[in-house]
C-alpha cells in the first residue's frame, strides 16, 4: 500500500492545544511523524525581562494554568538561591503542600482524559467530578482554583490555620478511597487494560537515551524524579517513594500517575502532621544582586526547568523556562512509531501534554441574607440537571436523599 | 571530599585550562566555562566520563559582543553541571550536540529563531517556536530587538 501522509492539527477534536502533527502512514500503521510546535508562544521569556522579579513571578505563574504552582515555585527558587535567601521551614512546607494538591488535581485530569481519549467517559465524569475536590482545597487555601499567587520572593504569601489542615485532611482521606477505586479499575478492567497494553511502547534504553521525564520515564522503569534526585522545598525532610513501572506502556503510564496519587496523600500527611511553626516569609530585597541560577521543580508531567540570570537592577537579565513537555517530544515520537493510527490520540495524551486550564469556575458569594449570587451550588445544579433531563429527554432518574 | 569537588577535581585534571573556570555553586550545582575551541571535547567527557547523561535544556543569552550557549547537563543522582561557552556575535556559528542527545533537536531550534545562532549538522525541520510567517532575520531574544509597529 502507498505510504500517506496526513495532517492532524494545530486544530484537532483530539487534542485540547494547537500542535501541528504530519503523520506518515503505510495502511493503518505509523511510519513517521514530524510536528511543529509553538502555536502557544506568548515571548513571556522576553517579557520577564522588562517586568521586576515580582511581577515576573505572577506572568510566569500564568505559563500554564495546571501546573501554575510548578512555574512560579521554580521561578523564584532560582531568584532565592541568587539573592542568598532562605526561605522559612514553614513556607518550604506549604509550597510542598500546594504542589502536592497540584499534582493531585494533574493527575486525576489526565486520568479523565485518558478515559475520553479511549472512548470510557464514565472514567471522565468520575475523576474529574473527584477533581473537584482538591480544586476546592486549593481555592480554600489560596483564593484561586487555578494561578494560586501562594508565592512570593522569600516564601509565600498565606498562613495555613488548624481549620484548614482539619479539612485537607478529611478531603484527602475521601480521595485516597476514590484513587483506591481507580487503581481497582486500572488493575481488573480488562477492557482498559486491554486497550491501553502495548500502546504506545517507550524502552527503558529510549526513555534514557531520549531524555525522557516524569511520568513517562518512570512508566519505562527509569526513576528519575526531581523531589528525589535534586530536593527542594520540603521535599528532602519528606519520606516518600518514587513510583516506576515496568510496562513501559501507556498502560504503565496509568499506574504510574494512579500510584502516584496515592504518594501524594502520604506527602501531604507527613506535611500536615511535621508543619513546623514560624514565620512564612523573610523580606527580599527590590533589586536582585548580579548572579545567576538554575533551578529545577518536579511539575505532575516531569522536571521543569528554569534559569535566571539577574544583572543587579528589579528585572532579571535573562529567563529561560523548559517545561517537561518539550522534553518528552522526542520520545513521542518514537513511541508513536509503528504504532497505530488510532492509537495516536491516547499516546500523545499519555504524556500529559500541558494544555491550558482556563475552566474556571465562578465561587458563589453569599448577600447578607443567604442567598447565593451568580452561581449555583451543588445541590441546586443536581437538581435542575435531573429536572431538565426529566423534561426535554423524559428521563426520570431516582434521587437518593 | 563531596561528589561535586570529586567531579570538579576529574575536570581539572583532564582539561587543566578550567582551573579557576569550574566552580562548585552549592550542592548538585557545578559550573564550567570553556572555550568553544575546546567546549565539544569537554561536553563529550562529561556525558562519557562522569555519567552527565541528561541535556536538561540549552540556554542561549544574548551578551552584547558575543552569543553564549549555557548547557544544563545532569545526572540520574541530581548533580548538574551548567556548561557555558560563547561565539562571536558576529559569526554566531556553533556545531549541533544532536547526535549525542536527540533532546538536543528543539532546543538548538528555539536557538536558532530566538537568537539568530547558526547551528550546524541539524537535520531539517519546522522552525521553532516562532511561525511560518515570522521574518527569518528577526530574532526577539537579541537585546537590540524592538517591536516593529504593525
Amino acid at each position: 500500500m502507498a505510504k500517506v501522509t496526513i495532517p492532524i492539527g494545530p486544530q484537532h477534536p483530539s487534542l485540547k492545544e494547537p500542535e501541528s502533527f504530519s503523520v506518515t502512514i503505510d495502511g493503518e500503521k505509523i511510519i513517521s511523524m514530524t510536528m511543529k510546535l509553538g502555536y502557544n508562544h506568548r515571548g513571556i521569556e522576553k517579557a520577564c525581562e522588562e517586568r521586576t522579579y515580582l511581577q515576573d513571578m505572577y506572568l510566569i505563574e500564568r505559563i500554564c494554568g495546571i501546573c501554575s504552582h510548578t512555574h512560579s515555585t521554580c521561578f523564584i527558587q532560582a531568584v532565592e538561591e541568587i539573592a542568598g535567601l532562605e526561605i522559612p521551614r514553614r513556607a518550604a512546607y506549604i509550597r510542598s503542600l500546594v504542589g502536592e494538591l497540584e499534582r493531585i488535581h494533574s493527575h486525576l485530569l489526565w486520568l479523565g482524559v485518558a478515559g475520553h481519549e479511549i472512548g470510557f467517559d464514565t472514567l471522565l465524569m468520575y475523576s474529574w467530578r473527584d477533581r473537584e475536590i482538591v480544586m476546592d482545597l486549593l481555592a480554600m487555601l489560596t483564593g484561586n482554583r487555578v494561578n494560586y499567587a501562594i508565592n512570593t520572593i522569600g516564601g509565600i504569601r498565606r498562613d495555613i490555620n488548624a481549620d484548614n489542615i482539619r479539612d485537607i485532611l478529611k478531603a484527602v482521606d475521601t480521595l485516597e478511597e476514590r484513587t483506591k477505586y481507580y487503581i481497582q479499575i486500572a488493575t481488573q478492567e480488562v477492557t482498559l487494560i486491554q486497550r491501553l497494553s502495548g500502546v504506545g511502547t517507550l524502552s527503558f534504553e529510549d526513555a534514557k537515551r531520549l531524555g525522557a521525564v516524569g511520568p513517562t520515564a518512570r512508566a519505562s522503569n527509569l526513576p528519575r524524579d526531581t523531589r528525589k534526585d535534586d530536593p527542594y522545598a520540603a521535599y528532602g525532610e519528606l519520606n516518600f517513594k518514587v513510583v516506576t513501572d515496568t510496562h513501559n506502556d501507556v498502560y504503565g503510564r496509568t499506574l504510574v500517575r494512579v500510584g502516584e496519587l496515592m504518594e501524594s496523600y502520604a506527602i501531604i500527611r507527613q506535611i500536615l502532621t511535621n508543619l513546623p511553626d514560624g514565620p512564612i516569609a523573610v523580606k527580599a530585597p527590590r533589586k536582585i544582586a548580579p548572579g545567576e541560577a538554575t533551578s529545577r521543580y518536579e511539575a505532575p508531567r516531569g522536571e521543569d526547568l528554569h534559569y535566571v540570570k539577574s544583572n543587579g537592577s528589579d528585572k532579571p537579565e535573562r529567563v529561560k523556562v523548559r517545561a517537561p513537555t518539550l522534553a518528552n517530544l522526542q520520545s513521542v515520537s518514537k513511541m508513536l512509531e509503528n504504532g497505530y493510527l488510532a492509537d495516536f490520540p491516547i499516546v500523545i495524551a499519555a504524556i500529559d501534554p500541558c494544555f491550558s486550564c482556563t475552566d474556571r469556575m465562578i465561587v458563589g458569594v453569599h448577600h447578607p441574607d443567604g442567598e447565593l449570587a451568580g452561581a449555583m451550588d451543588w445541590k441546586a445544579l443536581r437538581t435542575y440537571s435531573i429536572d431538565w433531563y426529566k423534561k426535554n429527554r423524559g428521563v426520570n432518574f431516582k434521587i437518593k436523599a | 571530599m563531596t561528589i561535586e569537588q570529586d567531579i570538579q577535581q576529574t575536570l581539572i585534571q583532564q582539561f587543566p585550562f578550567l582551573d579557576g573556570k569550574c566552580t562548585v555553586k552549592r550542592a548538585r550545582r557545578l559550573s564550567a566555562t570553556v572555550d568553544y575551541a575546546q567546549f565539544r571535547t569537554l561536553f563529550d567527557f562529561l556525558a562519557d566520563k562522569t555519567d552527565f547523561c541528561i541535556l536538561c535544556t540549552i540556554t542561549g543569552l544574548d551578551e552584547g559582543e558575543q552569543l553564549s550557549f549555557i548547557y544544563h547537563l545532569a545526572r540520574e543522582d541530581g548533580v548538574m553541571i551548567d556548561l557555558k561557552t560563547s561565539v562571536p556575535k558576529t559569526n554566531p556559528i556553533i556545531k549541533t550536540v544532536f547526535d549525542r542527545f536527540p533532546a538536543a533537536d528543539i532546543y538548538e531550534r528555539e536557538l536558532i529563531d530566538l537568537l539568530g545562532t547558526q547551528v550546524e549538522g541539524l537535520n531539517p525541520g519546522r522552525r521553532y517556536p516562532l511561525p511560518d510567517t515570522w521574518p527569518i532575520d528577526e530574532h526577539p531574544l537579541r537585546k537590540d530587538w524592538k517591536e516593529k509597529e504593525a
